[in-house]
């Protein structure tokens, strides 16, 4: 048997990374593969239909596997995680001369958001203004940049939009994660002093390696083991964690996805079941 | 001092810049000491969060003041780094890695990256102690093409007098071709770690390029025409082109070529007719001395170290002469107007003065590679013989 894992090709270094992962699984006796996808909600029902055995999922896709899989009675597991992807938070931000003081203040105003289907920079802090009594359509508008629509905001490109879109006056508060107001904040996207912050989601968990049905035990557990097992000391790693953006893998956990259930729930991007149900979502 | 376990950023975005104090303030620090971070940037919390995520390390921001308690992530970068040599010149190596890479001799190098693809890997096949002061020389004692020489002198040659310092300026050319290709070749293969080595050829290839400059000029200077080149003087070259070891091309191009060119110039910078064709020799001979110089240092230091190099080199030079023993050498043409040049004028008398010019040209070239042939360590006999075999192409 060969664990095949899925991951979403949302830019080439894809490739680099998990065939450099590959190899080194190969090398310690695991035999691994991995299959592309062009967005996450194929690569979600694949998983759940046994099609692949694991997929690198993002938090919104690990949401709707959950969801596919409970509604015929299976469970996935979280494997791992990077330790990048725990304790995140999304931020409201808006321009530091604009006297907006909290959230109560967008009322009737325009907020800047990344795509539809990125939990970092839409759903999330979206479901923070909700929490707030701003509604979208009736006492707040929103200016939505979707680049990269079924990626789940993998793609930086719609925070950046909406970061300039602040920026230009064109939207009154932007969203976006807090690694990334401190990269746009260094690129000069939002020079430094311009920008203030007036909201902050709670604490949340970003991708997962999700386990399928499908996935044999034994290989599960030398995949994990080989995983954890990866350091930074290792200078033929080194390279693909920095792709990947981690130091160390840690053990998967799914404490972190409450906050973006209840954000799918609210606007119902998804049914209890998975199906996909967002309006004008087309990945 | 123990390590300062709080920081101060006053005003200091993480983003502007803060995040470097931040991480020199963790540099002493063990894995899993705590940093507090004051600040009074109001991103200061979230910044930091996000910066310590990245780095490896982890933000506790339960408290009145956020603390940056230390991954080990940072240093591990460098854990199995090494130091490629030192950046002085004791601190050349015998052997220096491929795994350096281009890293500066003494860097402290991270493990990983591409091999370095280069053969030229081991200080006693390419060294010599005399390579930095060569180099500095070179540096020093560069000269401008287009103010250093006469161009406008006002002169007049006789058709063949000019036709024949056109051949010999045509000759040259192609000779110092050569003479840019080959040092040209082993910079591409020479090991960075031994980069005054690399310093020194780098200059001769430059130095050639200014020679292949001015000796063009002065060939076109009256003339639209330039002189012939012959198939034995190309195929004389060739074998200096196809000589692998650098060792042996030094032996072949600076000791016996450009050593029995350094007479050459210096019969042109003296019998030539006109004050551009001696300046432009007598330029191109300061340099090729100095090339000369590196050549014979090298190939001291290694018949120092092992006197069988000495057979080597023997057997190079006489590979060399069985290999052009079926081609003319120096073309005929070139050698009449060697003659010419030196005559002068087109009369027995200045034709038979031009003849013994070249005579003793050719007894010069001969002393002066039994000179540098003994200077290496041949017996006088072997001298004469090896010099004896050098190609009549004279490079």
């Amino acid at each position: 048997m060969t664990l095949v894992m899925g991951a979403v090709a949302y830019d080439p270094k894809v490739v680099t990374i998990w065939d450099g992962f590959r190899r080194h699984l190969a090398d310690r006796g695991l035999p691994f593969d991995f299959v592309l996808y062009s967005h996450y909600e194929r690569q979600a029902a694949d998983l759940v239909n046994g099609r692949i055995d694991a997929a690198w999922n993002s938090p919104l896709a690990w949401v709707r596997a959950r969801r596919l899989a409970a509604a015929r009675g299976a469970s996935l597991e979280a494997l791992v995680m990077r330790d990048t992807d725990r304790d995140l938070r999304s931020l409201i931000v808006v321009r530091a001369d604009s006297g907006i003081e909290n959230l109560q203040d967008l009322t009737e105003r325009t907020i800047a958001t990344g795509a539809i289907d990125s939990p970092q920079a839409n759903l999330l802090p979206m479901s923070l203004l909700r929490r707030h009594g701003l509604v979208p359509g009736k006492n707040l508008t929103v200016r939505r940049f979707d680049v990269g629509v079924g990626l789940h905001g993998d793609h930086i490109g719609g925070e950046r939009d909406a970061a300039r879109a602040l920026m230009a006056g064109a939207a009154d508060a932007a969203c976006m994660i807090d690694a990334n107001h401190l990269l746009f904040a260094r690129e000069g996207v939002l020079p430094t002093g311009s920008t203030r912050i007036i909201g902050e989601t709670e604490q949340y968990d970003h991708c997962n390696m999700t386990i399928g049905p499908s996935a044999d035990a034994g290989e599960v557990a030398l995949f994990k083991e080989l995983l954890l097992a990866m350091s930074y000391d290792d200078a033929a790693l080194r390279p693909l964690l920095d792709l990947e953006g981690l130091k160390l893998w840690c053990p998967g956990r799914t404490t972190g996805y409450s906050a973006l259930e209840t954000a799918v729930d609210e606007i119902g991007f998804y049914g209890s079941d998975g199906d996909v149900r967002a309006d004008g979502y087309r990945p | 001092m123990s390590a300062p376990t709080a920081i101060d950023l006053e005003d200091l975005g993480l983003e502007a810049g803060g995040y470097l104090l931040v991480q020199r303030a963790l540099r002493d620090l063990p894995v899993g000491g705590r940093l507090t971070v004051r600040g009074r940037d109001a991103a200061l919390r979230v910044h930091l969060a996000a910066w310590s995520r990245s780095q490896g390390h982890q933000a506790d921001l339960a408290g009145a003041e956020p603390v940056v308690v230390k991954g080990s992530a940072s240093s591990a970068r460098w854990n199995r780094a090494e130091r490629a040599g030192q950046p002085g010149p004791d601190g050349v190596v015998e052997h220096a890695e491929v795994r350096w890479g281009l890293a500066m001799r003494g860097a402290l190098v991270e493990e990983g990256g591409p091999p370095l693809r280069v053969d030229l890997v081991d200080k006693d096949v390419v060294w010599a102690d005399a390579a930095r002061q060569l180099y500095l020389n070179g540096t020093a004692r560069q000269w401008n093409p287009a103010t250093e020489v006469h161009w406008d002198d006002a002169f007049y040659l006789p058709p063949e007098i000019e036709g024949a310092v056109v051949q010999v300026m045509t000759y040259l050319v192609e000779n110092e071709y050569a003479a840019l290709q080959i040092p040209a070749r082993f910079i591409a293969r020479l090991h960075p770690h031994y980069r005054e080595v690399i310093q020194v050829l780098a200059i001769q290839v430059a130095d050639e390029a200014r020679h292949v400059e001015v000796f063009t000029r002065r060939a076109t200077l009256r003339s639209d025409e330039v002189g012939v080149s012959g198939a034995g003087g190309r195929a004389s070259l060739q074998t200096l082109l196809d000589e692998p070891d650098f060792s042996l091309a030094a032996f072949l191009l600076s000791v016996l070529g450009e050593g029995s060119f350094l007479d050459l110039l210096a019969f042109i910078a003296s019998h030539a007719p006109d004050r551009v064709t001696r300046e432009v020799a007598s330029l191109s001979l300061r340099d090729e001395r100095r090339h000369v110089a590196f050549g014979m240092a090298h190939l001291r230091q290694a018949v120092d170290a092992d006197r069988s190099m000495l057979g080597r080199l023997r057997m190079a030079a006489e590979r060399r002469h069985d290999a052009l023993a079926s081609t003319a050498g120096l073309n005929q043409d070139v050698y009449d107007s060697l003659v010419v040049l030196a005559s002068h004028a087109w009369k027995p008398t200045s034709i038979a003065t031009g003849w013994q010019a070249v005579q003793d040209l050719q007894r010069d070239m001969d002393q002066g590679r039994q000179r540098r042939l003994t200077q290496l360590g041949f017996p006088g006999d072997e001298a004469a013989e090896l010099s004896a075999l050098h190609t009549r192409n004279f490079m």
